[in-house]
């Protein structure tokens, strides 16, 4: 009889395999995406069953909220030609053969002569022994105290990122009239205001 | 029951060959380069928990966190070099790249 978490594991698993390989081939850049987002869920179902609740969640918070959507959002609004894109696949698709077979048989073989050494798991920095503590509390236990340094440099490195993104699209368009609030604080009454004294019955 | 290290592995390897094609495959498509890319740091994240699990040792999880920060912040400034890209070429195919040295 098969277990449940085994049959959990390899449908979160085939799936995820399944929407990468539909991502890299795709004709559509937009299936592309929503296959990505496909991936990105199954990977939080691996990740659950692995006992990372709370990565899980933020993959999928991140991954299918920011990231997935920014991704949307880019592919809708450049107006790609796709039939002058794919015309060109055959060239590479013996490269890419070659370069992913290599890739496999190295990791394969690294696979095959693998073993873990018996030191290792007392060299744990982090050890998970408190089993009351929830997944969640534990990672915040450890990233607010020891990895404080290095959560700081990953709100900065997002800081640096917003800020690149915002000045690499931001655009000054000419000719477009905008409101000058210094020019106009700026201005005096005698600068722009001309009283004049018409005598009666003159005209100007 | 706990599935075993090496079936993480396993999997973990296969997106990453798969994520490594896709590079090749989508040379004139710099959106599915920049979604391989993503894919390639999936796997490795899924190898981080999964020795994680393994070993009992909770830095492996801190330390796919930075991954996803370090993904999410490339994924942004990438799309943004892509739309300042497009915008000033009408394609955004990689292949006439070598024009923008200099």
């Amino acid at each position: 009889m098969l277990n449940i978490t085994a049959l959990l594991f390899y449908v979160f698993s085939g799936v995820l395999l399944t929407a990468a390989l539909m991502v890299v081939t795709s004709r559509n850049t937009v299936h592309g995406v929503l296959f990505l987002i496909v991936a990105f869920f199954n990977a939080a179902g691996l990740f659950i069953l692995a006992g990372a609740e709370f990565l899980a969640m933020i993959l999928v918070v991140v991954y299918v909220g920011a990231v997935a959507v920014l991704f949307l959002f880019v592919v809708m609004m450049l107006n790609i030609d796709l039939g002058e894109i794919r015309q060109n696949i055959r060239n590479y698709s013996l490269i890419a053969a070659l370069v992913g077979g290599v890739l496999l048989a190295e990791l394969l073989l690294m696979g095959i002569g693998w073993h873990t050494s018996p030191e290792a798991f007392d060299l744990t920095t982090a050890p998970m022994t408190a089993l009351n503590v929830s997944n969640t509390q534990a990672l915040g236990n450890l990233l607010y105290t020891h990895y404080a340094l290095a959560f700081q440099g990953a709100g900065l490195i997002l800081l640096v990122a917003m800020i690149g993104a915002i000045v690499l699209t931001l655009r000054h368009r000419e000719g477009v009239r905008k409101q000058k609030v210094g020019d106009q604080q700026a201005r005096q009454a005698k600068d722009s205001l001309r009283l004049v004294d018409i005598p009666s019955g003159s005209g100007i | 029951m706990i599935i075993s290290l090496d079936h993480y592995l396993i999997v973990a390897a296969l997106l990453f060959v798969i994520g490594s094609i896709g590079i090749f495959l989508n040379r004139r498509n710099v959106i599915v380069i920049l979604m391989s890319i993503e894919l390639l740091l999936l796997a490795v994240n899924i190898n981080f928990v999964a020795f994680s699990q393994y070993l009992g040792d909770l830095t492996g999880q801190v330390f796919s966190l930075f991954v996803l920060t370090v993904a999410a912040a490339e994924a942004a400034i990438g799309l943004a070099i892509l739309v300042v890209y497009f915008r000033n070429r009408g394609d955004i195919s990689v292949g006439e790249a070598p024009l923008m040295k200099g």
